[in-house]
């Protein structure tokens, strides 16, 4: 920390910095390889699906980590968003030019799920824990059960005819614009306001905190983000059905938001790319069969090593910090606090 | 702790990274013809998937023991998509990365419309073994062994009007299946052209497609004596026990989808299926040479009797072969993949699904005969 | 008529609910954890019963009570290698713990079975009851008899026996039972067990009313039943059984008289709504949250 302007900052805003430093140099190395043709075309298949899933996770962590409920109808709102955006591109297509119709096809998918944000949000209000999550559930459910019904949706056979125009690029600048507002969002006097609400309710209305306005708009903005990511989906592949928004893809998020450490965004942008890279890893090595199975099986010891005491403390005692400490003693405090 | 994780993903993500850009090549001299495809092999959807893996891979071999073709073999590498558009795009680029030739698209509709957009980028010949929706085959490169869903609707509505086998007809389909709506609606239209009288229609969905109690209870109560069922033989065999539980008595007609019911439902219960009509171009206890030698491989192999999805897949290798043969291309052609596509409007194939050519809207010309079920076994219908 | 119909068809469905939700919300009441993977110990219960029965050629009785014993066992490895390390973890940790057993348990039955649903053996054969034109099926009899004096039985257990009583007092405060000199591990083991069996129940009634079996088929009555347990309000024993059954009667009314394609949109509909009017279930304790 030498540098004389970083060292003026505050942890926070570096932290920040060096979050989306991690993304401008991954992009910089994957445009260049993309350039210089040594991207593989499996590679580049997942480019998109990773900002998407760095979208949904980073956006599904503000109401896990930063509001400290629980959601598992994330990817309802990521429905309402790429059936919304497609419909929105679809009708558009020959009126508007790509540069205009896009990026508000993003923004009136994002808006749409926003609104469905404020929906889910109000029962929020007077629920909690548990039973606040199995209302997202509940309400991820009924969506999708309603999308497969209607008619405009294109019902079981999905909605076709989407112009494909998502691209890296594209997904790479939604996912900075995410993670900036996010970051800001929760390093703002609305951030603190949100997370004191997480940590003691009580506590921060006492102290003049309107709990039902910050809860409405974590879930709100959430959703946008979410409908957001659902866009970018919708304009890669030429279909989009119901399906796919079922409440496994939701599960497929939290899983993400939990192994990048709840609360931490730049966890959540690492645990996005892995998790939706590591199954596709497993692609081409005869494992089909053993595909979902490896994946169970890294999932569970990915928990267990990463939050269970015992292995904490194993690992402690083994880390090379500890080994070449020389001060013993406070070794031994930390020991205490584990 | 969060450091530790950060570097464990990172280098995970590293490995990963090279992992998908290395790609293994053919190291041996031997002329290889690469064909590709996905389908749902884990997930709710795995059992489509891996009878049309099972049925593809057998013709494969049977091909290359044979000498393979134009002193090519054949390969077949066959993804895992589970079902999803998303992962079947996946798995196309991972197998372009391979160095594909010919890809089989999609087991099931949707995956299959998200690949033809990429196989019609490419210019790649795909011929889709099952998927039925009319959009998987929309661009010139695409075609299909299967029929499509809006031809199966009216050819049943012909047959029932034609053969007179029911007067008061009632529909169960899967609301959540593209495959079963298209049946359907293409059913009713005609239905309602030949003045056929739809007396009840039930629907359900992959959420609750177990319990067909309440459904079942309608259509008895609706004093129906036919019930269509556009559905897949899982579902049919659930429909069919429950229906003799709740002492429907009615004929029981479906369309290809419900191939296999026999094999589903098991031997314990296999009265059950006793009557039961259907249109399908694949019969598994056909006397043709062609089909037992299939079915007793198959049986061999994987211990079941091969359902319209193998037997699909299995036709569509040999469609792609006999295609590779009538073109005469090398695979390292430049104009190896408009000669492929062009070559399949030229073929004929015949095939366990019966006799195929193609036209230039990748639809199959083929037959479907009406079968009835009698003690376990497909028996031709006689009026 | 239909309605009556209807009505059964959806008790029988509702009890096969209740005997799983009972499962999730004992776990709950004591564990406080969502044990995501109890659905699929369903599925490992009806395949044991069909490899006993159908491969082993072993009687119904043995053969169901022993696929009771391999969901015993099954319920209580996972708890112990899955869930045991983690108990001072953050719950979300935990949930997705459970989420990666659950699929664990799917892939594994797959790699095992095979992807085609199998044929569960038709263990109890008893004839349907006609009542006028009303028909009742023999499996529905039966599931509803066993279900209802398992409702008992359990009830019973937890209010009469030692355990019961040490489980009661774990849900209400671990650390004072601890104190108490109750075990809290063992008492956590014994309600995995538990619950384990009643699910494994459910795995052979479902098997019955359905007789088919696939890898998956776990997971929806799971998650139904999970809607069902919260429904109730989540921790409570009775609020499960109710919970259970209202949903069954809820969704096949649904299907009848709304929408068959809808039912499952109905359901959670209700449920949301019932969850709004009150806010911790129909049979939860309300806490008060102190400062």
């Amino acid at each position: 920390m030498k540098n004389k302007f970083l060292g003026d900052m505050k942890k926070t805003t570096k932290n920040n910095i060096f979050t989306l430093a991690i993304c401008f140099i991954a992009f910089c190395v994957v445009t260049t390889m993309i350039m210089t043709g040594s991207a593989s075309r499996h590679m580049k298949s997942l480019l998109v699906p990773i900002c998407i899933n760095i979208i949904l996770t980073v956006s599904l962590n503000l109401v896990i980590g930063f509001l400290g409920e629980l959601s598992l109808g994330h990817a309802g709102f990521m429905s309402v968003g790429a059936y919304t955006g497609c419909l929105f591109s679809i009708y558009f297509e020959e009126i508007l030019p790509i540069i205009v119709r896009l990026p508000l096809a993003i923004l009136f998918g994002g808006l749409c799920a926003a609104v469905f944000g404020i929906i889910v949000g109000v029962p929020v209000l007077r629920l909690k824990g548990d039973y606040l999550a199995i209302v997202t559930l509940a309400f991820g459910e009924i969506l999708r059960s309603v999308m497969i019904n209607l008619e405009f949706t294109g019902g079981a056979s999905g909605l076709k005819g989407t112009p494909q125009d998502s691209s890296f690029n594209l997904g790479f600048i939604c996912v900075v614009i995410t993670l900036i507002l996010i970051m800001n969002l929760v390093d703002s006097k609305h951030g603190r306001a949100i997370m004191a609400l997480r940590d003691n309710s009580i506590a921060a209305s006492a102290v003049g905190i309107n709990t039902n306005k910050y809860k409405l708009m974590v879930f709100t903005i959430s959703a946008f983000f979410a409908g957001v990511a659902g866009v970018i989906y919708g304009h890669n592949y030429s279909i989009v059905t119901a399906g796919t928004f079922d409440y496994n893809k939701s599960i497929e998020i939290l899983v993400m938001v939990v192994l990048g450490g709840i609360g931490n965004i730049r966890g959540s942008v690492i645990s996005a790319t892995f998790i939706t890279i590591l199954p596709e890893m497993l692609r081409g090595y005869a494992l089909d069969d053993y595909r979902m199975l490896i994946y169970a099986v890294v999932l569970i010891v990915m928990m267990l090593l990463g939050t269970s005491e015992k292995f904490m403390f194993l690992r402690y005692k083994f880390s090379p910090k500890r080994l070449w400490s020389k001060t013993k003693n406070e070794v031994k405090l930390r020991k205490e606090n584990i | 702790m969060k450091k530790f994780f950060s570097v464990l993903l990172a280098t995970t993500m590293a490995f990963s990274v090279t992992a998908c850009g290395n790609s293994s090549s053919n190291e041996n001299d031997e002329k290889v013809l690469f064909i590709g495809g996905s389908g749902p092999l884990t997930g709710d959807y795995a059992t489509y998937g891996t009878s049309t893996k099972n049925g593809s891979t057998i013709a494969i071999e049977e091909i290359n023991n044979a000498g393979g073709v134009n002193g090519y073999k054949l390969k077949l590498v066959y993804e895992d998509d589970q079902a999803d558009p998303q992962q079947a795009v996946q798995a196309y680029a991972s197998l372009m990365d391979d160095g594909m030739n010919v890809t089989l698209g999609g087991t099931t509709s949707s995956a299959c419309v998200a690949v033809s957009e990429e196989a019609n980028k490419d210019n790649l010949l795909m011929v889709t073994p099952t998927a039925t929706q009319k959009e998987a085959t929309q661009y010139p490169g695409g075609f299909r062994v299967c029929f499509m869903d809006p031809d199966q609707g009216t050819y049943a509505a012909r047959f029932i009007k034609e053969n007179d086998v029911g007067k008061k007809i009632a529909v169960l389909y899967d609301k959540s299946s593209d495959y079963s709506v298209g049946v359907y609606e293409n059913f009713k239209s005609e239905a309602k052209k030949l003045g056929l009288e739809i007396v009840e229609t039930q629907a359900f969905t992959n959420q609750s497609n177990t319990d067909f109690s309440v459904q079942l209870q309608a259509v008895k109560s609706s004093g129906a004596d036919l019930l269509f069922l556009p559905i897949y033989a899982q579902e049919a065999a659930y429909v069919l026990t429950q229906a003799n539980s709740a002492s429907l008595d009615v004929t029981f007609f479906g369309v290809d989808g419900l191939d296999g019911v026999i094999e589903k439902i098991g031997e314990s219960n296999l009265s059950l299926t006793e009557g039961v009509m259907l249109l399908t171009p694949f019969v598994a206890t056909s006397q043709e040479q062609n089909v037992v030698s299939f079915v007793t491989k198959y049986k061999e192999r994987h211990g079941q009797t091969p359902d319209q999805f193998a037997a699909d897949a299995y036709d569509a290798i040999y469609t792609i072969a006999e295609a590779f043969k009538t073109a005469g291309v090398e695979t390292d052609d430049k104009q190896f993949n408009e000669k492929m596509i062009s070559a399949m409007t030229q073929i004929t194939v015949n095939g366990v699904t019966g006799t195929m050519k193609w036209s230039v809207n990748g639809e199959p010309e083929k037959a479907a005969k009406a079968v009835v079920i009698q003690e376990g076994v497909y028996v031709e219908y006689k009026k | 008529m239909n309605f009556l119909s209807n009505l059964i068809s959806g008790l029988s469905l509702g009890s096969i609910y209740a005997l799983i939700a009972l499962g999730y919300t004992m776990v709950y009441g004591i564990a406080k954890m969502l044990n995501f993977a109890h659905g699929d110990i369903i599925m490992v219960g009806a395949f044991a019963t069909i490899v006993f029965i159908n491969n082993l050629g072993l009687p119904m009785i043995v053969g169901v009570l022993l696929s009771v014993v391999v969901c015993v066992v099954v319920g209580v490895l996972v708890e112990r290698i899955a869930y045991k390390p983690l108990r001072s973890s953050p719950p979300l940790s935990v949930l997705i713990t459970a989420i990666g057993v659950s699929y664990f348990l799917q892939s594994l039955a797959q790699v095992i079975f095979g992807t085609n649903q199998k044929n569960f053996p038709k263990f109890i054969e008893i004839t349907p009851v006609h009542i006028n034109e009303l028909t009742i099926k023999g499996e529905s009899i039966v599931t509803m008899t066993v279900t209802f004096s398992l409702m008992v039985a359990l009830s019973l257990f937890i209010s009469k026996t030692k355990i019961g009583k040490a489980m009661r007092a774990v849900s209400e405060d671990k650390q004072a039972a601890e104190l108490m000199g109750i075990s809290v591990n063992k008492t956590i083991t014994i309600t995995f067990a538990i619950g384990s069996a009643l699910a494994s129940v459910a795995g052979s009634f479902y098997g019955l009313t359905y007789g088919f079996i696939g890898p998956y088929s776990g997971s929806m009555p799971g998650i139904k039943a999970f809607v069902a347990a919260v429904f109730g309000g989540i921790g409570s024993i009775p609020g499960a059984m109710l919970g259970g059954i209202l949903l069954g009667i809820i969704e096949n009314l649904a299907k009848a008289y709304v929408s068959t394609e809808l039912s499952d949109a109905i359901v959670f509909g209700v449920l949301i709504v019932v969850l709004l009017v009150k806010p911790t279930g129909l049979l939860g304790k309300k806490t008060n949250e102190k400062v």
